[in-house]
């Protein structure tokens, strides 16, 4: 064979720049992301660590800056989180056990599926505005707790759809086919055989999806979670406010002190998501060996 | 005696026990399925009340001239109800989003899929779950306490609020949607078309462009479409950090309004149920929900219409 000619080395050798260029360039874009979160983190904490203080889960939200507190919109955003939990565990991981277990493969199935993928992707505005009419007007709940709960449970629901799908299709099809063949019925094998064994990938999606729905605040906004409350919500028909909320409130101030508590909400909240985050994680490595 | 009376036994309790089985077997199915209506039923309650209302708001503002008009003045007389200025905003934000995250999350795919070392990936990929995990309020402080304050000293005559600030914020949010998506599009292009390209000599970045990036661009450019469509739907970054300012401009240093902070703003205030402040809500809401769902169907069409199988 022919040497390589001068022209060839040279086009080689450009190619080859141009691949070392473009390394760069990419490597740089991706760090971008990694930037943005430590400037994010960074700003942060610097506004917000002088404000933390015990301080702020003892004292309710005020006018004055240097009384103000976190305490009814924490307490608000447990009780969210306590109350939502158990509703959209039920009701998702049903609406999943029906799709993945009993309904087969009909047209309307895929039509329910596609309708789930599509409501995911609406905007959380706009179940406000469902919340604001369907169950702060038109069922006369107020501006309460409970509207609070179930417009966000509609919310995450097809997030938790989805992800406890998955985690049913993920359990292997022997499993079922044991249980069946010691002569369980449908229901027994998907109870006491499916269901356990896709449990931690459930129970990860599930929080997940309750960690998005705690920072959500245009929603609450929407069917008037409130900001100056001076009270803890005592029943489902109380009126309530969240973290969310409050911080949007202190930042919408133009004083400098109510920016800071902002940040040091943010904090808090943040923290809170991590945790959550975290246990996810967790659920998800400890137990994914086991099917 | 004893033996046979046991033997007798057991079919009847057995009996007794499938009964009760059978029963379970035939109700559980059915509120499992009512489980999975109600997702139907959360689309028909959203179309429901968007149309309601927005019938009522249509017969007092003629819907072309609300689609058309390009003044937006709900509160103050002389009350003008045209929706350009408030979508003008949306797709300013939106459009600015697009082209800060378009290029570095599809690069971001690229340098994940194609070049970064197992070791990278492990600390780059969970740090953009965490960006994609941090609440919108968030991004609307950042935007507003560090983002805007750094342009002000590019642009020193730019405002506290202005889109060109919000819209990269946004743009940061959905930055994780195009890379993830992207780079899930990216991998699962089979393996022995990246070892032919390279034993044809191929340089990583040909690989990259020629052959991965072509072959996943059905489901690269539906991420695209899915990330415009949550930038349309995103709220309260632009509500902290772009302002309420309805104008048609395409100057990125002013303050503008997005249909979705409209609709923020219209909300805090107590609205009677009625009045046509109220109807506003939910016309602007309908037209939002519209433009998504168009897009989200879009998007769906894109990753199935155009998928390369292999």
């Amino acid at each position: 064979m022919e040497r390589l000619n001068l022209g060839d080395s040279k086009r080689i050798n450009r190619r080859r720049i141009s691949d070392q260029t473009l390394h760069m360039i990419f490597l740089a874009c991706t760090s971008i992301g990694i930037l943005v979160l430590m400037a994010l983190i960074g700003t942060i904490v610097m506004d917000g660590i002088h404000r933390l203080s015990p301080d702020l889960f003892t004292n309710y939200p005020s006018r004055i800056a240097d009384r103000a507190g976190l305490k009814s919109p924490i307490v608000g955003t447990i009780y969210l989180l306590l109350l939502m939990a158990p509703l959209s565990f039920i009701l998702g991981v049903g609406a999943a056990i029906f799709l993945e277990e009993y309904a087969g493969r009909s047209r309307w199935v895929r039509l329910i599926q596609l309708n789930i993928s599509t409501l995911a992707g609406v905007p959380s505005i706009i179940y406000g505005i469902l919340g604001l009419a369907i169950f702060v007007r038109g069922m006369n709940l107020g501006r309460s707790l409970l509207s609070g709960v179930l417009t966000m449970t509609l919310l995450v629901l097809p997030i938790i759809i989805v992800a406890a799908q998955e985690a049913l299709r993920a359990v292997p099809k022997n499993r079922r086919d044991a249980s069946y063949a010691l002569g369980a019925t449908k229901w027994q094998t998907v109870s006491k055989s499916v269901l356990p064994s896709a449990m931690p990938g459930i129970m990860t999606g599930v929080i997940l999806a309750l960690s998005r729905a705690i920072g959500e605040t245009a929603p609450l906004i929407m069917i008037g979670a409130l900001t100056y409350v001076a009270f803890l919500p005592e029943n489902l028909l109380d009126s309530f406010t969240v973290m969310p909320i409050q911080i949007f409130n202190w930042i919408s101030r133009p004083s400098e002190a109510f920016h800071e508590l902002a940040a040091s909400g943010i904090i808090l909240l943040l923290i809170m998501l991590f945790i959550m985050n975290i246990a996810a994680v967790w659920i998800r490595n400890k137990y994914s060996k086991n099917i | 005696m004893n033996k046979t009376s046991s033997v007798a036994g057991a079919p009847k309790q057995m009996t007794f026990r499938r009964s009760k089985t059978r029963l379970s077997d035939k109700i559980i199915p059915i509120l499992l399925g009512m489980c999975a209506l109600l997702s139907v039923v959360t689309t028909i309650g959203i179309v429901y009340t968007l149309l309601q209302e927005s019938i009522i708001f249509f017969k007092e503002v003629p819907v072309w001239s609300f689609l058309t008009g390009t003044t937006w003045s709900p509160i103050l007389p002389p009350k003008e109800f045209g929706v350009l200025p408030l979508l003008g905003g949306t797709l300013l934000i939106t459009g600015i989003a697009i082209l800060f995250a378009v290029p570095i999350g599809l690069a971001c795919a690229i340098y994940l899929n194609e070049y970064a070392p197992a070791r990278v990936r492990g600390v780059v990929k969970p740090v953009l779950e965490v960006l994609a995990g941090v609440p919108t309020i968030v991004y609307g402080y950042f935007a507003l306490e560090a983002v805007t304050p750094f342009l002000q000293k590019i642009f020193p005559d730019m405002g506290i609020f202005n889109a060109l600030s919000a819209g990269i914020v946004v743009g940061v949010m959905v930055l994780p949607m195009i890379s993830s998506l992207s780079e899930d599009a990216m991998r699962a292009v089979p393996k022995t078309l990246r070892h032919g390209a390279y034993a044809l000599g191929a340089t990583r970045f040909e690989v990259a462009l020629k052959i991965v990036l072509p072959a996943a661009l059905s489901g690269v450019v539906s991420s695209f479409v899915l990330a415009f469509s949550r930038a349309i739907g995103e709220t309260m970054i632009v509500t902290v950090a772009a302002g309420a300012t309805p104008q048609l401009t395409l100057n990125p240093l002013e303050s503008i309004q997005t249909m979705t902070s409209y609709i923020v703003q219209v909300s805090m205030g107590d609205v009677p149920r009625g009045t046509i402040e109220y109807g506003t809500i939910f016309a602007v809401g309908l037209t939002l929900f519209v433009i998504t769902f168009l897009l989200n169907i879009l998007a769906q069409w894109v990753a199935r219409r155009f998928r390369e199988e292999y």
